[in-house]
């Protein structure tokens, strides 16, 4: 087994894969990160990522175009979190109870949109155009990291650079600052006149547009179809991808990159004969959520000190 | 009207009005998914007639209804308890595979045994399977303070796969080709109480458990420290209650009842093990429990409804050809209007009091220019 | 020259007339002090002028200009800011953060944090006030932060800054500290305002001080005046209800103290080294402005605060840290200060808020079984007794005005017939019946032959202890610094050792 493993081709197709599986991953985080270091929780990211997985497609299929679909994707995105900021944000309800409403809902609404799209039952799936993978000139004929760096798909690169930028919006311009703050104590960033509830809605429909986009790296990236339950609880992922970061950017790139790994290394182990059932492979990343969570505690913690919180805006 | 509204005081009427609040969010996800039905090309009318046919059309789809609304009564009622103690449990899915797997393995290894024996401890098992379960995430909350949402959510997975993985290996059943367990004996399945329908003993334990449940929280002790406990940890404390200990306790029984929920479902309409045992029932009893507004008697309503969705779905794909997801829409637009609830209650409840302190302060008036004192 | 003038505010909250009526005249580059009692308005008074509250009557005039004043960016634009006692600060940011939190900074939209930080230094500078801009707001202790929250304003050059208890964190050299500062920014033009309770600060470095009593203007004066006429304004002479006080020899010691002390909410020592005994038959008064421990001592005798060091004796069994519950099995009734978020159930019936500390004993619950008619039978046999005005004992104690739940919570306690009484602030928020009422009730705990009790009385109406107690004790800073017998009680000492002056006995 070894052997095979500690292979150029072997190893060069499991990172290659890893980026590729942490590319959803590490686009919702991101996305949650907006709205949680804001105050809000948003645990529907199943469901925003699942829309965005089925809007994605559908317009590629129709348009012949796979950045329209990732467009198309990512506001479809936005459109659901929107609900989720509404009651929220505006109404002030429980955010975990919206979150799975939500979830529910866009359950239903993808598979309805696509039943009716295509009808109830097909011979093959239909397939549309996908992102092509860019070959970046010169460093993609590198050995080893060329393949696994410069020879991926377009989306992947956005979602990495976004982890810098992230960084840089968040603690280096006047917005991220805002946002901090209102994630902390609303009340004295409304007291400053900083409106809370407009920074919040922003970062919400921010949160369901990257979300969407993860979503349509599924449909338009890897197989081009869309499958039912195509995204596979990674929206669930994506919310221990955030806690695990400690909620700062380049620790969310490490932790998506951890499971991202985890995922692309599991197929792998199988076809090996690797003894330990897949199962137990796969449950390592909640395993492993859990375990970090514990090893918080105690630790001052690295939450947003509002996250969760409705915000009724007013001084006692 | 909200000041209306807020003029009446006696509790029943309260509940009226709850009660009220919760039809209007079924009506209008209804609504709602009428307008989506209707953007499809097709007739709402025809598919809504359809789902109440395959829901109560006749005496088969009745007690297939009933035999879907069981288990979400079970769950719904369970998860009642817990948000009534303020602890969000979401981990009703895994749960429901716990209780499952643990009742099946009573059914497999003690099957031999009578029915009045097996059946009990397939209960039971299921009972404390599901509340160990929730259990690890309330010794979480409770001693380390860590947020049961995530914890109950990463479980769910880990029961999933853990279970995958019996049905897979250990516990596969050699004769099958696709991974379940072998078939646990009839002594441990449930009895069917109408011929030629599925409908099990379960449907009558979901009665009597959403009964008894109902009674706990409003009159016994143990209901009251729990409804103290979700209302105001401070009050609850300085009112000499444990609170770490009732919040326990509520997430004990709510996994439990998810466990007998999966007892449902696996001693009592597959007789085995298998992978998608729950089929969502775990999340769909969140919305059981909301829509309930936290009442576990109302779950048997709020079960009921949900399940007619879900049964009389098929119905409505065949006859009005809509897809059996738009029920899964509607389901998720009921959730979402009865969280929204809470925003109007909140204004009817600073409304009546502002009402209150105006009222006090009329009088006071009143009563200072009338030259006494005050009678209050 | 008047920068500011409040004329005829008037502020309702409910019931309560918090400004009545209130004039106030702020003068260029003075320290203008607001004394006054808990409950005189002072806080009310400023929050209007910074914006945070609309007045229901009266107008305000910035630098003889008629203004409306409708939120506190609206103030900040007038030159008005105020440091809240509660600091607005986040505390995982910087400093810098903090400070230019909502303001353009010179790089925008980047975070101009360097020239922030440099402007900050400046201001640092100029006033006094030593803070590091790149440190984060939870390094800093109390009296830092306070730094920044002042820097805050200055950086929007706020030319009015109002400050609300500023020396209620800080040590007493930080607090001199900060008055020097204070001074010298009114050497610049800058006019403060201050609200306190603390006489000596007060008199020390106020320019002028205008007290208030019960929502009314007493007087604005010289800040030379001195502090026994200005105790005297602060508390008034007269005391409104006379009660009927047999009088008695007080039984043995019920509830005994020993040295206690007890750590608050902020990590400091909000008990130091208290000891008192109360006895059955005698009212023990505790006076003291608000803030000075009381809260956390009812708590740590109540077993909500966990004690550090000394003892705590009930009927002479030792409570100590004891769990509330078995406290209370051992005869203690406690009325918390702040009813709605430590005495009340709020969304329960007033029947099953009449139960809370009973739920799970005879006669209200029978085998772990709630025994509804006893229930209800307790609770409609209290509400008649103690006058709760309720739409029906089912309905949610929510519902009630706020006199009405303190009445609950006041019958519940009572109910028990404990050995020991606790009552903090117990007629706070209660109209004059009500509030008559309560203290018959507590005269009644106090002289009864047949559920005789030893009841403590906290209260920041000086009136009420003068007039309730047969002891009185003071506590200001966490210490009890004065004792008197209620005989030869004279208020204005007490005043004066409210306000934290020593007073010979």
């Amino acid at each position: 087994m070894w052997d095979t493993i500690l292979t150029s081709a072997f190893i060069v197709g499991l990172l290659q894969a890893t980026l590729r599986t942490t590319t959803p991953l590490l686009l919702a985080a991101l996305g949650e990160l907006y709205s949680e270091r804001s105050g809000v929780l948003n645990i529907g990211l199943e469901g925003i990522m699942l829309i965005g997985t089925l809007v994605g497609f559908l317009v590629s299929y129709f348009t012949g175009n796979a950045w329209l679909g990732v467009l198309a994707g990512s506001l479809a995105g936005s459109l659901i979190a929107l609900i989720h900021a509404v009651l929220s944000v505006t109404m002030g309800v429980s955010q975990v109870v919206s979150g799975v409403g939500i979830n529910i809902l866009c359950v239903g609404l993808s598979m309805t949109i696509y039943r009716v799209v295509f009808g109830p039952s097909l011979i093959k799936a239909p397939m549309a155009t996908g992102l092509q993978p860019i070959h970046l000139p010169v460093l993609s004929d590198l050995p080893v990291i060329g393949p696994v760096l410069f020879q991926q798909l377009p989306l992947v690169y956005i979602a990495f650079a976004l982890v810098p930028i992230t960084w840089f919006v968040l603690f280096r311009t006047e917005l991220g600052l805002k946002i901090r703050a209102v994630g902390e104590h609303p009340l004295a960033a409304e007291t400053v006149g900083v409106s809370v509830a407009g920074i919040r809605y922003f970062t919400v429909l921010l949160c369901g547009f990257l979300t969407g986009m993860a979503g349509t790296f599924l449909s338009l990236g890897l197989l081009n179809i869309f499958l039912d339950n195509m995204t596979a609880g990674r929206g669930w992922i994506a919310l221990a991808v955030v806690i695990l970061g400690r909620w700062s950017p380049f620790g969310i790139l490490g932790a998506a990159l951890f499971f991202g790994f985890a995922d692309a290394i599991q197929l792998r182990l199988q076809a090996l004969g690797f003894n330990v059932p897949y199962q137990f492979l796969l449950m390592i990343p909640y395993v492993l959520t859990m375990l970090a969570l514990i090893s918080a505690v105690g630790r001052r913690s690295a939450a947003p000190g509002a996250l969760g919180k409705p915000f009724t805006g007013e001084a006692h | 009207m909200l000041a209306k509204l807020g003029k009446t005081a006696q509790p029943w009427r309260d509940w009226l009005v709850q009660f009220g609040m919760a039809l209007l969010a079924v009506a209008l996800a209804l609504l709602v998914g009428a307008v989506i039905i209707l953007l499809m090309g097709e007739s709402p009318v025809a598919a809504y007639r359809a789902i109440l046919y395959g829901a109560f059309g006749n005496i088969n789809n009745l007690s297939e209804t009933v035999v879907k609304a069981a288990p979400l009564v079970l769950a719904g009622a369970g998860l009642a308890i817990a948000y009534r103690a303020n602890m969000w449990n979401i981990g009703a899915e895994g749960q429901i595979y716990v209780g499952g797997m643990a009742a099946i393995c009573v059914g497999l290894y003690l099957g031999d045994l009578p029915a009045v024996i097996v059946l009990p401890l397939a209960a039971l098992a299921g009972f404390i399977g599901g509340a160990l379960w929730a259990g690890i995430a309330g010794i979480l909350k409770v001693r380390l303070g860590i947020d049961e949402v995530i914890n109950t959510i990463m479980l769910n997975y880990i029961a999933a796969l853990g279970v995958n993985w019996l049905i897979h290996g250990p516990l596969k059943d050699p004769a099958a080709g696709f991974p379940r367990t072998a078939m646990i004996p009839i002594n441990a399945q449930l009895p069917i109480l109408i011929p030629r329908t599925r409908l099990h003993l379960g449907v009558v334990m979901a009665i009597v458990l959403a009964v008894l449940l109902q009674w706990i929280l409003w009159r016994t002790s143990l209901g009251y420290r729990i409804r103290a406990v979700g209302q105001n940890k401070t009050a609850a404390r300085y009112g000499g209650i444990n609170v770490g200990r009732t919040m326990m306790i509520a997430m004990l029984i709510s996994g439990g009842m998810a466990g007998l929920a999966g007892m449902n479902q696996t001693n009592g309409l597959h007789f085995r093990m298998l992978q998608d045992i729950s089929g969502g029932i775990g999340f769909t009893a969140i919305a059981v429990a909301l829509l309930a507004g936290n009442q576990p008697i109302a779950t048997l309503l709020s079960g009921f409804i949900l399940a007619a969705l879900d049964v009389g779905a098929n119905a409505m794909q065949i006859r009005a050809h809509v897809p059996i997801e738009v029920v899964k829409i509607i389901q998720g637009l009921v959730i979402l209007f009865v969280v929204g609830r809470e925003y109007f209650n909140r204004r009817i409840l600073a409304r009546r009091r502002s009402l209150a302190e105006r009222q006090e302060h009329e009088e006071k008036r009143r009563a200072e220019t009338a030259g006494l004192e005050s009678a209050s | 020259m008047s920068v500011v003038k409040m004329t005829g505010i008037v502020k309702r909250f409910g019931a309560v007339l918090a400004n009545d009526h209130v004039d106030l005249e702020l003068e260029a580059g003075e320290i203008h002090a607001l004394l006054g009692e808990n409950g005189a308005g002072k806080t009310t008074l400023m929050n209007v002028l910074s914006g945070l509250y609309a007045p229901d009557e009266g107008e305000i005039t910035v630098n003889g200009q008629r203004c409306h004043i409708d939120s506190p960016r609206k103030a900040l634009a007038l030159g008005i800011g105020m440091v809240h006692q509660h600091f607005m600060l986040a505390a995982p940011l910087t400093v810098a953060e903090n400070i230019v939190l909502g303001m353009k900074t010179s790089r925008s939209p980047l975070l101009g944090l360097a020239d922030a930080e440099a402007r900050i230094r400046q201001l640092s500078e100029k006033y006094h006030l030593q803070v590091d801009p790149k440190a984060y707001i939870w390094q800093l202790s109390a009296g830092e932060r306070q730094r920044v929250e002042i820097l805050k304003l200055l950086y929007r050059e706020a030319n009015i800054l109002i400050l609300d208890e500023p020396t209620a964190v800080l040590t007493p050299g930080e607090a001199g500290e900060m008055y020097q500062v204070l001074w010298e920014m009114t050497k610049q033009g800058h006019t403060v305002v201050l609200i306190s309770h603390k006489l000596e600060e007060v008199t020390a470095w106020a320019s002028r001080i205008t007290v208030l009593r019960d929502g009314r203007v007493v007087d604005t004066v010289k800040g030379n005046v001195g502090r026994p006429e200005l105790a005297r304004m602060m508390v008034g002479r007269e005391v409104l209800f006379q009660y009927e006080r047999t009088a008695q020899t007080p039984g043995e010691v019920v509830l005994s103290l020993q040295h206690v002390s007890a750590r608050g909410a902020k990590g400091t020592l909000a008990v130091q080294d208290v000891s008192l005994d109360v006895r059955r038959g005698e009212i023990v008064g505790i006076a003291g402005v608000a803030g000075n421990g009381q809260s956390e001592l009812t708590d740590a005798i109540a077993g909500l605060l966990h004690v550090e060091s000394g003892r705590i004796t009930l009927a002479g069994r030792d409570i100590t840290n004891s769990t509330p519950d078995s406290i209370t099995r051992q005869g203690l009734g406690y009325v918390p200060e702040d009813r709605q978020e430590t005495g009340l159930l709020l969304e329960m019936s007033v029947a099953e808020n009449l139960i809370l500390k009973e739920h799970d004993r005879a006669p209200f619950a029978r085998r772990s079984t709630l025994n509804a008619p006893a229930i209800r039978e307790n609770a409609e046999q209290l509400v008649q007794a103690y006058g709760i005005r309720v739409p029906a004992i089912t309905a949610p104690v929510d519902y009630l005005s706020g006199g009405n739940q303190q009445k609950v919570v006041l019958a519940r306690e009572f109910g028990l017939e404990p050995q020991l009484m606790v009552a903090a602030q117990p007629t706070r928020g209660l109209d004059v019946g009500a509030t008559e009422s309560v203290r018959k009730l507590l005269l009644e705990g106090r002289q009864s032959q047949r559920s005789q009790m030893a009841i403590l009385l906290i209260s920041t109406e000086l009136e009420e202890i003068l007039g309730l107690s047969d002891r009185i004790l003071v506590m200001f800073g966490g210490r009890i610094v004065y004792e008197v017998d209620a005989a030869r009680a004279d208020p204005e000492a007490i005043g004066l050792a409210m306000a934290g002056e020593d007073v010979i006995c």
